[in-house]
C-alpha cells in the first residue's frame, strides 16, 4: 500500500509475437486480458438470451419462442409450441450458467484478479504461470460444450438442457434423457476444474509471493477478497463436481444416487448442489467487495475505514456462507428444527455485510470525493447491493419464504445482488483499471451515459419483479396469468434499455482505442495508493523485477 | 399493450363481481395476495413488519450516500480527513444490526413454528400427486374419492360451464377443482410421480415440494369461502407454467353434498356445486 519504493524495469520487454503470445501465454496480464475478452463475449451471449426471454414475457401468451424454435431447430408448425416451451427453459438455464460461470467469474477472478493481484502484492507473476494458461484455455471448451448442448436432443422431442442452472434430478436425469444434459454437465465439470486450478494459483501466489514487508494485514482488500474467494472455490467446487458426477452415472451407468426407485434421494442432490451453490454466490460477489473498497478509497482520497473489520467481515461472510445452504430448500420438507437453524445462520450473515456497507460510507465520510466514472459505479453498487441485501434478509425467514420461494421475488433479489451488484462491480473495475490495463483513457461522457442507461434499465427490469413475486408469479414461466401483464411489460422495457447500454459500453471501448488518449501512470491522483499505480500504463510486460519494499 | 388493457378490464370486472371471487392476483398488484387462512394472515403481517425495518435501512443508506456525495464533494471539502478508525461507531454498526435481526427473529420463529403446529388434528386428509403436467387428488376417507385436475383449455371452457374469464382465468382455472369445507383443518400429503413439482396456494400461505419417493405434509384451515388459485412452483419441464392448482372452499353442507355425488359422477357434482354457489351469490346480492 502506501509508502512502497518504486521500480521501473521496462528495458527487457521481450514478448512473443503474434498468436503465440496469446495461446501459449504464461503472462498473468495477457491471460487476464484473454479472460476479460472471453467474459465480454459470454456476457453478450447471456444478455442476448435474457432479452429474448423478456421479449417473450412482455405480454401474456406465447409469441416469440414458437417462431424461434421453428427457426433454430426447424420444427414444423405443429411441434413448434412444445418445442418453444422447452426452448424457453433451455434459455433460462443457459442464461444462468453462462452469466455465472462464463461471465462474472471469468471477469472478476480470471480477469481483474489475474491482472491486478500479482501487481498489487508486488509479485512478478502468478505462482504457476503455466497452470494459469490451462485455467483459461479450459474455459473455452467448457463454454463450447454448453453452447453445443443447446442444439443436442434433451427432453423427449426437444433440444437443449432445460432443467435450470440447479439441474435438480429427476428432471435432469429421467426428465432429460437426451445428450444435451451430459454436455451441460461436462461443461460444468471443465469450468469447475478451471476454477479449482485458478483458486490454487491465487492461494499460492497470495500466501508466498507478497513483496517484502507486505504482511497479510497490510495487503490490499482486493487481494483479501480474492484470497477468500479462492478458498471458497477450492472447498465448494469439488462438492459440485462430486454431485454432477453422480448425476452423470445416474444418467448413463444405472446408478441410483438420486433415484428413489433404487434407494436414492432427489433431495440429496439439492443438499450437494447448494453446499456448492451458496458459497458460489459469495464467490461471485466477494471480489466485487474488494474492488469497491479500492474505488471508494481512491475517489474519497481517504484510507479505507476499518480495514481489519473489512477484511475479517469478508472472512466471516465466507465462513458462514458454508453453513447456510439449505435456506434454498425451505419448501423441500426440511424438519422444523432444521429450518430454524438455517433461518438463524442465514440472518447472521447480515451482520458482517452491514459492517461492509457502513464502512464504505464511513470511508466516504469526511473525504474529498470526486465523482469520476468508477466512483459512480461503485456508489451505484453500494446502494443496489443494499436493496438486494435487505430483501435477502426477508427471504432468510423460512416462514415468509414459504410465500416467496420460487417466485419472481427471489429473481428480483438475486438479480439485485448479482446483476446490479456483481455486474456493477465489474463495470466499476473496468472503468477504474481500463487506463491502467490498456494505457488509454476512455471518454467519461460515454462511460457516464453507459452508467445512467444501465442504472435506469436494470432497475426498471428488476424492481417491478418484487411486485410480481409478492403477487405470486412463479419463476421460470414462459406464460403467466393476465393479471401479471402490467409489471411484466415494464420489466421487459427495462431489459431493452439495458441491452442498449451494452452497445454504449462496446462503443466506449471502440472509442477509447481509436482516440488513443494517453492515460498516464496514475490518472486518479493521490487517492490511488495501491502498487499498480506506481507502474506505467500499461504496465511493463514483466513487472517488479526488483521487488518493491513495503514500509 | 392491448393485452395489458384487456387484463385491466378483466380486473375491474373481477372487483365488480364481488369480493368472494377475487382470490387471485390482480393487475398492478404490489403486495401479497389476500389471506384466506390464519397462517397467510400471519405471513402478511410479518411481511409488512419486515418492511418497517428494511425500507428505513435502505433509505438510511441512500441518505448517507447522498449526504457524502454532497457535503464531502472535492470542491466543498478539498482536504480529506485521515480518519480510518472509530471503535465506538464500529461497535454501534455491529450491535445495531444484531438488535434489528433479533427484532425480526422473534416473530419469524413464531410464524415458522405456527406453520408446523396445526391448532387441531386435521379432520380431512387430501393427497396431491403431481405429474408432468397435472395433479391427481385423492380424498383419504373411507371409500376414497380421487380424480385428476388439469389446466382448463380454451376449447373445454364451454363443456365445463367455465366461460367467465374473471372467475376462471386463463392459466389458473382447472377442469376439476379440489373442494374442501370452510373452517376445517385439512392435511395435504404431497408427492410426485415423475419429477419434482411444488404444491403452492398463495392465499393459504402454503408451498411444499412434490418430490418423487417421499411424501411431504402440510395443512391449511381456510376461513373464507371462494375459489383459490395456485401454480406449480418448481421447474418441471416444458409445461411447468401450465399445471395450476385450484381449491374451492365451500360450506360444510355444500361439501358433503358434493362429496357424496362426486363418488359416482364428478362432472355432475361439480356442476351442481357451481350452481349452488351461483344461487348463493345471487341471493347475497339481493
Amino acid at each position: 500500500m502506501a509508502g512502497a519504493t518504486t521500480h521501473h524495469d521496462e528495458h527487457h520487454d521481450h514478448k512473443p509475437r503474434g498468436w503465440v503470445r496469446w495461446v501459449y501465454s504464461t503472462n498473468h496480464k495477457d491471460i487476464g486480458t484473454l479472460y476479460l475478452i472471453f467474459a465480454i463475449c459470454a456476457g453478450i451471449i447471456g444478455g442476448f438470451l435474457s432479452v429474448m426471454m423478456r421479449w417473450e414475457l412482455a405480454e401474456p401468451g406465447i409469441q416469440i419462442f414458437t417462431g424461434l424454435a421453428q427457426m433454430v431447430y426447424g420444427y414444423d408448425a405443429e411441434a413448434a409450441l412444445d418445442g418453444g416451451k422447452q426452448m424457453f427453459n433451455v434459455f433460462t438455464t443457459a442464461h444462468a450458467l453462462i452469466m455465472i460461470f462464463f461471465m462474472v467469474m471469468p471477469a472478476l477472478i480470471g480477469g481483474f484478479a489475474n491482472w491486478m493481484i500479482p501487481i498489487m502484492i508486488g509479485a512478478p507473476d502468478m505462482a504457476f504461470p503455466r497452470m494459469n494458461n490451462i485455467s483459461f484455455w479450459l474455459l473455452v471448451p467448457a463454454l463450447l460444450l454448453l453452447l453445443i448442448s443447446l442444439f443436442m436432443p434433451g427432453s423427449t422431442g426437444s433440444y437443449g438442457a432445460g432443467g435450470g442452472w440447479t439441474i435438480y434430478p429427476p428432471l435432469s436425469t429421467s426428465g432429460t434423457p437426451g445428450p444435451a444434459m451430459d454436455f451441460a454437465i461436462l461443461a460444468l465439470h471443465i469450468a469447475g476444474a478451471s476454477s479449482i486450478l485458478g483458486a490454487i494459483n491465487f492461494i499460492t501466489t497470495i500466501f508466498n509471493m507478497r513483496a517484502p514487508g507486505m504482511t497479510l494485514h497490510k495487503m490490499p482488500l482486493f487481494a483479501w477478497s480474492v484470497l477468500i474467494t479462492a478458498f471458497l472455490l477450492l472447498l465448494s467446487l469439488p462438492v459440485l463436481g462430486g454431485g454432477i458426477t453422480m448425476l452423470l452415472t445416474d444418467r448413463n451407468f444405472g446408478t441410483t444416487f438420486f433415484d428413489p426407485a433404487g434407494g436414492g434421494d432427489p433431495i440429496l442432490f439439492q443438499h450437494l448442489f447448494w453446499f456448492f451453490g451458496h458459497p458460489e454466490v459469495y464467490i461471485l460477489i466477494l471480489p466485487g467487495f474488494g474492488i469497491v473498497s479500492h474505488i471508494v478509497s481512491t475517489f474519497s482520497r481517504k484510507p479505507i475505514f476499518g480495514y481489519l473489520g473489512m477484511a475479517y467481515a469478508m472472512v466471516a461472510i465466507g465462513a458462514v456462507g458454508f453453513v447456510v445452504w439449505a435456506h434454498h430448500m425451505y419448501t423441500t420438507g426440511l424438519s422444523l428444527d432444521t429450518q430454524r437453524y438455517f433461518v438463524f445462520a442465514t440472518m447472521v450473515i447480515a451482520v458482517p455485510t452491514g459492517v461492509k456497507i457502513f464502512s464504505w460510507i464511513a470511508t466516504m465520510w469526511g473525504g474529498s470525493i470526486s465523482m469520476r466514472t468508477p466512483m459512480l459505479w461503485a456508489i451505484g453498487f453500494i446502494f443496489l447491493f443494499t436493496v438486494g441485501g435487505v430483501t435477502g434478509v426477508q427471504l432468510a425467514n423460512a416462514g415468509l419464504d414459504r410465500s416467496l420461494h420460487d417466485t419472481y421475488y427471489v429473481v428480483a433479489h438475486f438479480h439485485y445482488v448479482l446483476s446490479l451488484g456483481a455486474v456493477f462491480a465489474i463495470f466499476a473495475a473496468w472503468y477504474y483499471w481500463f487506463p491502467k490495463m490498456f494505457g488509454y483513457m476512455y471518454s467519461p461522457l460515454i462511460a457516464r451515459t453507459h452508467f445512467w442507461v444501465t442504472f435506469i434499465g436494470v432497475n426498471l427490469i428488476f424492481f417491478p419483479q418484487h411486485f410480481l413475486g409478492l403477487a405470486g408469479m412463479p419463476r421460470r414461466y414462459i406464460d403467466y396469468p393476465d393479471a401479471y401483464a402490467g409489471w411484466n411489460m415494464v420489466s421487459s422495457i427495462g431489459s431493452y434499455i439495458s441491452f442498449v447500454a451494452v452497445f454504449i459500453f462496446l462503443f466506449g471501448i471502440f472509442e477509447a482505442f481509436s482516440k488513443k488518449r494517453v492515460a498516464g501512470a496514475n490518472p486518479w491522483g493521490e487517492g490511488a495508493t495501491t502498487l499498480e499505480w506506481q507502474l506505467s500504463s500499461p504496465p511493463p510486460y514483466h513487472q517488479w523485477e526488483q521487488l518493491p519494499r513495503i514500509k | 399493450m392491448k393485452k395489458v388493457l384487456a387484463a385491466a378490464a378483466a380486473a375491474t370486472a373481477v372487483l365488480a363481481s364481488g369480493a368472494a371471487w377475487a382470490q387471485q392476483p390482480h393487475p398492478w398488484q404490489m403486495g401479497l395476495q389476500e389471506a384466506a387462512t390464519p397462517i397467510m394472515a400471519q405471513i402478511r403481517w410479518f411481511e409488512t413488519y419486515t418492511l418497517w425495518f428494511i425500507i428505513p435501512i435502505t433509505l438510511l443508506v441512500l441518505v448517507l450516500l447522498a449526504w457524502c456525495m454532497l457535503r464531502f464533494r472535492a470542491s466543498a471539502n478539498p482536504v480529506p480527513s485521515r480518519t480510518s478508525h472509530n471503535t465506538m461507531i464500529e461497535v454501534i454498526w455491529t450491535v445495531g444490526p444484531v438488535v434489528v435481526l433479533l427484532a425480526l427473529a422473534v416473530p419469524s420463529f413464531q410464524l415458522l413454528t405456527a406453520q408446523y403446529s396445526p391448532p387441531e388434528e386435521p379432520t380431512l386428509t387430501l393427497k396431491a400427486t403431481a405429474n408432468q403436467w397435472n395433479w391427481d387428488y385423492e380424498y383419504q376417507i373411507e371409500d376414497p374419492v380421487s380424480f385428476n385436475s388439469a389446466m382448463l383449455t380454451a376449447e373445454d371452457r364451454a363443456q365445463y360451464g367455465k366461460e367467465d374469464l374473471a372467475v376462471y382465468p386463463r392459466l389458473l382455472a382447472v377442469d376439476n377443482e379440489v373442494v374442501v369445507p370452510v373452517n376445517t383443518t385439512v392435511r395435504v400429503l404431497v408427492t410426485a410421480a415423475d419429477v419434482i413439482h411444488a404444491f403452492a396456494m398463495p392465499a393459504f400461505g402454503v408451498k411444499v415440494d412434490a418430490v418423487p419417493g417421499r411424501i411431504n405434509e402440510t395443512w391449511f384451515n381456510a376461513k373464507k369461502e371462494g375459489l383459490f388459485y395456485g401454480q406449480c412452483s418448481e421447474l418441471c419441464g416444458k409445461d411447468h407454467a401450465f399445471m395450476p392448482i385450484a381449491i374451492r372452499v365451500v360450506s360444510e353442507e355444500q361439501y358433503n353434498a358434493w362429496l357424496s355425488a362426486a363418488r359416482t359422477d364428478l362432472q355432475g357434482a361439480n356442476r351442481a356445486l357451481m350452481a349452488a354457489i351461483e344461487n348463493n351469490v345471487q341471493v347475497a346480492g339481493n
